[in-house]
């Protein structure tokens, strides 16, 4: 069994017992697909809701909600996984810092633009931690399904 | 014209450094008067550094350190973040507050204002002295403050500033207090174009 770790902006595909990892999400979102069936898991970490925005969206398809997510299916078909069969949770999207007038509120636009992209994949979402104001490190194990949530300020829970 | 942080000469990082020197001594100051202690200062040292160095450079990405936000606005368009280790909490609380054995992640809403407070005074006496020294104006956002995992915090600049790169300017400097080392590390983002303002009016920017 091996750990993957995921950093910020990049995705990784595994097979059970394999564990997903990615440490301190703050406004970004960590997206965990999994095919229990073709027992196949997948963690994105994104960053941004979406590529057409920006200047460099072409060049890092992993940092952006709309590109991320076709990537990660496609990277999880590969070793198997059946589009139909996929099952989300999703965690992260917190506003970190208390700002007024904050034009930014970049956490709640990816966690909206996320949520968008799975419902047009079509890909029902179990669970979620999503919100509020505090860093996630995010545990993703494709063999039972559970996502766990560590929080420095909040302890533990799993989804 | 410079288009990003690699982009530096020697001597604008150097120039930089100086910024850095006269900025920290300020709060430095600034920190001193507020505490009635003396406050010394350790020579800060300037990188342009990625920001997965910064993140590892100071205990990865789920220590859990002070995090205080300013946007820049006026002269200067951009962003410094000031990365307080916990020794910083403890002797604000210990001097304001009496408290000891300060544990961050349990912090109440006094202890939260009382630190939140120094950060503001640091804060703005960092800008002023570069404002001082430049000519600029710059302005500030009311700063925020969180306590929580480095790589989190580091996530709001590193988002904010993607365009940018993936690098920074990263200030760690130091203060000792009652003999106590406080590691403090300031990231310094001002947008290319104030970059450029700023390096002009020192005098060491490189043609457009």
């Amino acid at each position: 069994m091996s750990n993957f770790t995921i950093g910020i902006g990049d995705l990784k595909v595994c097979r059970v017992p394999d564990v997903l990892v990615t440490y301190a999400l703050g406004s970004c979102v960590g997206i965990c697909l999994l095919d229990s069936t073709a027992k196949v898991g997948g963690l994105s970490h994104i960053m941004l809701p979406d590529s057409t925005a920006g200047v460099n969206g072409a060049s890092a398809p992993m940092r952006f909600a709309d590109t991320a997510i076709p990537l990660l299916i496609r990277e999880m078909e590969k070793l198997g996984a059946s589009r139909g069969r996929l099952r989300a949770k999703i965690a992260g999207g917190a506003t970190m810092f208390a700002i007024a007038n904050d034009k930014f509120n970049i956490g709640d636009r990816n966690v909206a633009k996320v949520k968008e992209m799975l419902a047009k994949e079509r890909i029902p979402i179990l669970a979620e931690d999503t919100g509020a104001d505090y860093g996630r490190t995010l545990f993703f194990y494709p063999e039972t399904g559970v996502m766990e949530i560590r929080a420095a300020t909040r302890g533990t829970k799993m989804l | 014209m410079i288009r990003n942080y690699e982009d530096l000469s020697p001597t604008a990082i150097d120039c930089l450094k100086e910024i850095g020197n006269i900025g920290s001594g300020s709060a430095a100051n600034s920190l001193s008067q507020m505490l009635g202690k003396s406050v010394a200062m350790r020579v800060p040292t300037v990188s342009v550094l990625d920001y997965q160095h910064v993140i590892e450079e100071m205990g990865g990405p789920e220590k859990v350190i002070t995090g205080i936000l300013v946007h820049l606005n006026g002269d200067i368009q951009g962003m410094i973040m000031f990365l307080l280790e916990d020794s910083f909490a403890q002797v604000v609380l210990s001097t304001f507050l009496g408290k000891e054995d300060v544990c961050v992640v349990k912090l109440d809403e006094t202890d939260f204002s009382a630190i939140k407070e120094m950060g503001n005074i640091m804060a703005g006496s960092y800008l002023q002295a570069i404002g001082t020294l430049t000519g600029l104006t710059i302005d500030m956002s009311v700063p925020a403050m969180t306590v929580d995992m480095m790589g989190a915090i580091m996530s709001v600049p590193i988002v904010e500033y993607s365009e940018i790169g993936d690098k920074v300017l990263f200030i760690n400097d130091g203060f000792v207090i009652d003999g106590v080392n406080i590691k403090s590390n300031i990231i310094l983002i001002p947008d290319m174009k104030s970059l450029y303002i700023l390096m002009k009016k020192l005098g060491v920017a490189e043609d457009e």
